[in-house]
């Protein structure tokens, strides 16, 4: 077909959803003819970055995806890995970044919610969430409102729907500072047997619609995340949906006793891109067609037209393919539960979306060009200019500080190191009765009733070190995650990855993304770590500000945990206990936090990522733990090894001092806030000492003595020394000072 | 569990009710045995010994918390029930329903620092004579969670006709204003109605706290209360 002019409406619907020209030709072409207007509206949601990952999916495919335990991988709602005795565990991360900055409450609430129905879609039960938020500069009201408003969304959905939030991060940046990050991450528990599919089957069965009612909320969801910030975007607030705690919880269990009954034979949440994404997803999975009657689609308001219905991203709604001649069972069971249930539709075996509205057949086309056609961008990559400035900085060249105690307090009240306590006080982070081990330590610990095993939870990134090494920096967020793990026994069994970036159609942003990927696959297949979920955000930046955000690829991550009773906590709870240091003493200053915090900069190069000592790292530490030699394990990261054993103090009521002699050789500020990896710090009864030893060497990790436990005092010998007390006030009360 | 005397406990759920399957949990995992009574119920089977209204946001609690939940059918059953001697305890929004639909006095406020809390707290009994109580040793402060954001109790204009069950206390058993977490008046944690022993309400889950693996099994008393009163 000649390419003239697009029709004036049709450019109009383009321009609104972020399509491009040449994306419209594709669509035509593919066609072999003009595209109706629903057509369009559905394609270009569907085409939308967020949506068909045409930028980056080229190098996701670099991640490692298969292991023995792996029962569903990306491209499902989410993944499922067995975690034995016939039980999964399902668990998956998204983002809700720009709808959280404009609206922080309902962003960050239905951004729990769209990843809850993830994981109840793949028929599990949600067991537990995790938020890894990042925020600007905590010195304007504006950013003091988004941290609070954010908080209270995740509170309320979350407490509300009953689902514990149990672990996560909380970090500050003014990379962040127009263009916050919320990244919600769902962990669910399934049976084998009771795992639901996306695959629409069987021409004639119904195609229900449940949950609630359709309006003009959310339209254009899937396109805002496409785009960068600009002025206009403060009239995208529209464009935010509302969120409804209690109709998801009543969805939660209506659609698990569907599956109990095994009423359902496909289904998917309508989340981004909404009825569009959901039926045409599931019937190019199936190799089927379906067929939508838009008039049976229960609406909120008066006036949508089709497209409005196809792309509304109105939230609690999943679309069910039923078993033909049960459809009253399953609407009668929704019934039951107070929720709207109607069959909108039918498979077909066309192959084909065929949507009709007031009687007319307004969309006709392959559902596989929604889904499998849409454009994938080889986008040009270039290292940005900047880095190599960055990264040559020598900070050995910084004045060491004259008072290390200043600093020391310094670090402990960065909002990033201090207490977090006033973020998960909001959240219910006890309702279900399985959380083992709350916030607060290095993973959280959940125990799944009904077997032994229980899983490790944990979710980690240093957007500093991505940013001066993007590749380094994926290797540490996945080698930190594992590390984390470790520290309550837990074994890896998959991750799911949430990759924040800024726009990818400049080449730095692509270099960044393409580095990190790469990183990442190099430490998961060291570690034989599958992916098994994921969720990519693009064009994290800020017109007004000019700059894209850190690289921020965050790792979440799943482990197991064979024992949970000796499970130790990540603080010094005895006293007399040695205090040994696993891994290297080593000085570094590159990329930390202390430079960040004292010296204002984020340069140098971030500290080595040794990946076999990481890997000897947590195998040291899983079998300290298994053979009880420990008392308290907890790993070395922000901060270093003086805010490592700062935390084993502080982090608990019960916690008590300590008396340490840091090994100097340069520098003591780089002995003490260095970020040397692949260190952790335990402590144990002295006559454990050469045990713990033994066992570190065994596995080819150093380990030094470095004091020990008890006292009222955190003393570095031959440095300096401050009180318990005052260490702890400082670090517990610094957060809810800063928000003040 | 062998030994125990095989008790049942009626356990509601509400649209919106999140603390049932815990509380379901917890009665099985203490060795009594449980069943679900669907909100809509219109009387309380022969069996059950004890009716807990559990936790969680009922119909979502978008208004006043167990503002709509008191006009569920089930609760008419429930008051008759109560009214016959039937042993009641409403846990966290249970309380909240307990208290909008009359059966226990006063109100539950949003906490004083306007945000939910969720944190374990030690609570100490106030008296012993009663159904939930009676077999707790006696000075024993219990290390409990709580999970609300409306939880401050007020007596309103009904303080003659409430009754301490339990108080915010410290690890010592000092009942101090720095071991009040949302400002309850008197630290109050949870009521019973003077005469009406069979009725309680209390903020904090003791099935959260049931079994040692989750940090702290004081919540079991209140269960082994109800058996010994039962016995």
């Amino acid at each position: 077909m000649a390419q003239k002019d697009i029709n004036p409406r049709h450019k109009a619907l383009c321009k609104a959803l972020a399509m491009k020209e040449e994306e419209y030709w594709r669509l035509v072409r593919l066609l072999g003819r003009e595209p109706t207007e629903t057509e369009l509206g559905m394609t270009a949601a569907l085409w939308s970055e967020h949506c068909s990952y045409k930028s980056s999916r080229l190098h996701l495919r670099k991640f490692p995806r298969k292991s023995w335990r792996v029962l569903a991988g990306p491209g499902e709602n989410a993944g499922a890995v067995d975690i034995g005795d016939g039980y999964a565990v399902v668990f998956k991360m998204e983002s809700h970044n720009h709808p959280s900055f404009i609206e922080p409450f309902h962003g960050a609430a239905t951004g729990v919610g769209g990843i809850l129905r993830d994981i109840f879609a793949m028929g599990a039960r949600p067991v537990a969430l995790l938020d890894s938020l990042r925020f600007g500069n905590l010195d304007n009201s504006r950013m003091k409102y988004l941290v609070d408003g954010v908080v209270s969304g995740i509170a309320f959905y979350g407490n509300c729907v009953g689902v514990p939030t149990i672990g996560g991060e909380t970090d500050f940046d003014p990379s962040y500072n127009g263009n916050i990050l919320v990244n919600v991450m769902c962990v669910g528990v399934v049976k084998h047997e009771r795992i639901q599919s996306a695959r629409a089957e069987g021409p004639g069965n119904p195609v229900i619609y449940v949950g609630s009612k359709t309006g003009r909320d959310g339209i254009g969801g899937a396109t805002m995340a496409s785009e960068e910030f600009s002025d206009e975007t403060e009239e995208k607030r529209p464009s935010v949906q509302i969120g409804d705690p209690f109709t998801e919880k009543l969805l939660i269990e209506a659609c698990l006793e569907a599956y109990e009954k095994d009423l359902v034979v496909a289904v998917q949440d309508m989340g981004a891109a909404g009825l569009t994404s959901s039926s045409s997803e599931m019937a190019a999975k199936g190799g089927v067609g379906i067929e939508l009657d838009l008039d049976r689609v229960p609406l909120r308001e008066k006036g949508m037209n089709a497209v409005e219905i196809m792309i509304s991203e109105s939230q609690e709604r999943m679309l069910i393919i039923g078993r033909k001649g049960e459809e009253r069972r399953l609407i009668r069971l929704f019934k039951k539960w107070g929720l709207d249930a109607v069959v909108v539709g039918r498979v077909t075996d066309s192959g084909k979306i065929v949507v009709k509205h007031k009687g007319r057949v307004v969309a006709d086309m392959p559902a596989s060009i929604l889904v499998d056609d849409a454009p994938l961008y080889r986008r040009p990559v270039k290292e940005p200019s900047y880095l190599h400035e960055l990264r040559e900085f020598d900070v050995f060249s910084l004045p060491e500080p004259r008072d290390l105690k200043n600093v020391f307090e310094k670090l402990l009240a960065w909002p990033g190191i201090a207490s977090r306590q006033w973020v998960y006080r909001q959240y219910d982070h006890m309702v279900g009765t399985d959380t083992v081990v709350l916030p607060g330590s290095d993973a959280a610990v959940l125990r799944v009733k009904g077997i032994k095993q229980a899983l490790g939870v944990t979710s980690d990134c240093t957007p500093r070190y991505c940013y001066l090494d993007p590749f380094t920096g994926g290797m540490q967020a996945v080698a930190e995650a594992a590390r984390n793990l470790a520290c309550v026994g837990a074994k890896p069994i998959g991750i799911t990855d949430c990759l924040n970036f800024g726009n990818p159609e400049k080449p730095e942003v692509m270099w960044q993304f393409v580095k990190s990927i790469e990183g990442m696959s190099k430490a998961l297949r060291y570690f034989q770590i599958p992916v098994v979920s994921g969720n990519v955000s693009f064009y994290n930046e800020n017109e007004a500000l000019g700059a894209a955000v850190h690289p921020t690829p965050t790792v979440g991550m799943v482990g197991i945990v064979e024992d949970v009773n000796k499970i130790v906590p990540a603080w010094f709870t005895e006293e007399e206990h040695a205090i040994i240091l696993l891994g290297s003493p080593g000085e570094q200053l590159g990329g930390s936090l202390y430079l960040k915090v004292v010296h204002n900069l984020v340069a140098g190069e971030p500290p080595e990522v040794d990946l076999k000592a990481e890997k000897a790292l947590q195998r040291t530490l899983r079998e300290l733990l298994s053979r009880c030699l420990v008392s308290a394990v907890h790993d070395v990261s922000d901060g270093g090894l003086a805010i490592a054993l700062a935390e084993c103090s502080v982090a608990s009521s019960d916690a008590v001092g300590f008396s340490v002699e840091v090994p100097v050789y340069l520098r003591a500020d780089a002995a003490l806030f260095g970020e040397v990896q692949a260190r952790a710090v335990v402590a144990c009864e002295p006559e454990n000492t050469y045990d713990v030893m033994r066992i570190a060497r065994k596995h080819g990790i150093t380990a030094r003595f470095l004091g020990t436990t008890g006292g009222r005092y955190l003393d570095f010998k031959g440095m300096f020394r401050i009180s318990q007390k005052r260490a702890r006030r400082i670090w517990a009360e610094a957060f809810e000072r800063v928000l003040r | 569990m062998k030994g125990r005397k095989r008790i049942t406990f009626g356990v509601v759920i509400f649209p919106g009710t999140n603390c049932d399957r815990d509380t379901y949990h917890a009665v099985e995992a203490l060795g009594y045995r449980a069943r679900y009574l669907w909100h809509v119920a219109r009387g309380i089977p022969q069996d059950v010994q004890c009716v807990i209204l559990p936790g969680g946001f009922s119909y979502g609690d978008y208004l006043r918390a167990g503002a709509i939940a008191k006009f569920a059918r089930i609760m008419d059953a429930v008051t008759e029930f109560a009214d016959r001697g039937g042993l009641v305890l409403g846990i966290c929004n249970g309380f909240q329903i307990l208290v909008e639909s009359g059966l226990l006095p006063g109100a539950l406020l949003q906490n004083v620092n306007l945000r939910f809390i969720c944190e374990h707290v030690y609570i100490l009994p106030q008296r012993f004579d009663t159904p939930f109580t009676c077999a707790i040793p006696e000075g024993r402060p219990l290390r409990i969670p709580i999970a609300h954001i409306q939880g401050r109790y007020t007596y309103g204009s009904q303080k003659e006709k409430t009754c301490a069950l339990f108080c915010y206390c410290d690890r010592n058993g000092n009942i101090t204003g720095d071991a009040n977490p949302n400002g309850s008046e008197d630290n109050i944690a949870g009521i019973v109605a003077p005469g009406r022993l069979n009725v309680a309400g209390m903020m904090p889950h003791p099935e959260r706290a049931a079994e040692i693996v989750l940090g702290s099994n004081d919540g079991a008393w209140i269960f082994r209360s109800v058996e010994r009163w039962l016995s």
